[in-house]
């Protein structure tokens, strides 16, 4: 089956895993701004992580038939040094319209403070300005159900904010019903220990439906697992839903959200089996 | 809501042993905690209360044990916090070096 993994940090990763996900059926993947494992010293940091994630990125997720595609931002760890914060966040406009870029994300909170609080406002307040999708990261552990309550609150009280146009991302148990009930699409993410395991992924699609939800790898530099989806996948299968259902949640529903920014070009598997086909027709 | 593909029987069947396991191996994690020197500071940390009040729920019915446990596991959330935190309490002021 095609997928699409929403959220997956491929600068983390070694060019062996585009292939092994292009093998698993991935076709596209989305990779929000994040938090590197260190934080950068200056804005010049993060002009050279926009150019990987605009620039390279794209091209080597294509060495293995991939479509890539990004968010811009600075993340919620990085985000409580203000003064950066800002200057990151003017720089944003400069790569924004760049083909593949999606919106404005990750934003969120990270451990639900005063400064992280204001720079995500001050995030959203830009992706209003300039008519942008919205990505959200909630926090970890104890921290996501406080902290996605308070993202919710503001995201409520900005009147400009259309929630069908902002994903909540990483949303278990106890925070899906909050995303859902107010419009958001909402993503859950498959690490191990410290998010949702793809059972349990599973359990929330069956409590809680297949409209505006998808599922992603996260895929990153900590311990993760860049074939989640796949794994989510064999799940609801082993539970016997039919291939349209699973075909709605990790590959439609990301489309039908990525297709609400005005810079969206998607070039469907078929399509592009078909063109490579010609290539090689060509060739020979 | 899409219910349940399975039976309950076929559900209990796929999960009996991985229950069976988990369960295990949580009794065992609690054994080694008790066999440990200074195994009542542990009982004293509120994170052991917390997970006592998750296996309380286990032995509970109904469908949103795992949306209750993680609640346990959670920061409270204070409805006035936006005051608190942001001068406006509602909307943002604008930031100056957000292009407008
Ligand atoms: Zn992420």
């Amino acid at each position: 089956m095609y997928y699409i993994d929403p959220h997956i940090h491929m600068v983390s990763r070694v060019t062996d895993d585009y292939e092994r996900i292009a093998r698993m059926g991935c076709v596209a993947v989305s990779e929000p701004a994040f938090w590197a494992g260190f934080d950068r010293g200056s804005v010049d940091g993060f002009r050279d992580y926009f150019r990987q994630l605009t620039e390279f990125e794209p091209k080597r997720a294509g060495w293995s038939g991939i479509q890539h595609y990004t968010w811009l931002c600075i993340n919620a760890k990085e985000a409580e040094n203000v003064e950066l914060s800002r200057e990151v966040i003017k720089m944003i406009p400069e790569f924004i319209s760049k083909p593949g870029v999606l919106g404005i994300g990750e934003i969120g909170l990270n451990k639900n403070t005063k400064n992280e609080s204001i720079i995500f406002q001050e995030h959203v307040q830009l992706a209003m300005q300039l008519d942008e999708l919205i990505l959200i990261h909630t926090p970890h552990l104890q921290d996501k159900l406080k902290g996605t309550r308070m993202i919710i609150d503001m995201l409520m009280s900005d009147r400009r904010v259309q929630p069908e146009r902002v994903l909540i991302d990483h949303v278990e148990e106890h925070t899906v019903g909050l995303a859902k009930e107010e419009g958001f699409w909402c993503a859950m993410t498959l690490y191990p220990i410290t998010k949702c395991t793809p059972s349990r992924a599973a359990d929330i699609i069956e409590a809680y439906g297949d409209d505006r939800i998808m599922v992603n790898s996260a895929g990153d530099w900590g311990p993760s697992n860049p074939i989640a989806v796949p794994d989510f996948i064999q799940e609801l299968r082993k539970r016997g839903h039919p291939e349209s259902k699973i075909k709605k949640i990790v590959y439609d529903n990301p489309l039908e959200f990525f297709r609400q920014c005005r810079r969206f070009e998607f070039t469907p598997p078929d399509t592009l089996a078909d063109n490579a086909a010609l290539v090689v027709s060509q060739k020979v | 809501m899409i219910a349940a593909v399975q039976t309950a029987p076929e559900v209990f069947e796929q999960t009996f042993l991985l229950v069976r396991a988990k369960i295990l191996e949580v009794a065992a994690t609690l054994d080694r905690l008790d066999r440990a020197e200074a195994a009542e500071s542990v009982r004293s940390d509120p994170r052991f209360g917390q997970i006592r009040q998750g296996l309380e729920i286990l032995l509970s019915d109904g469908f949103h044990r795992a949306a209750q446990i993680q609640e346990i596991f959670s920061d409270q959330y204070d409805p006035t916090w936006m005051k608190k935190y942001l001068s406006t309490g509602e909307r943002p002021a604008l930031s100056p070096s957000v292009p407008h």
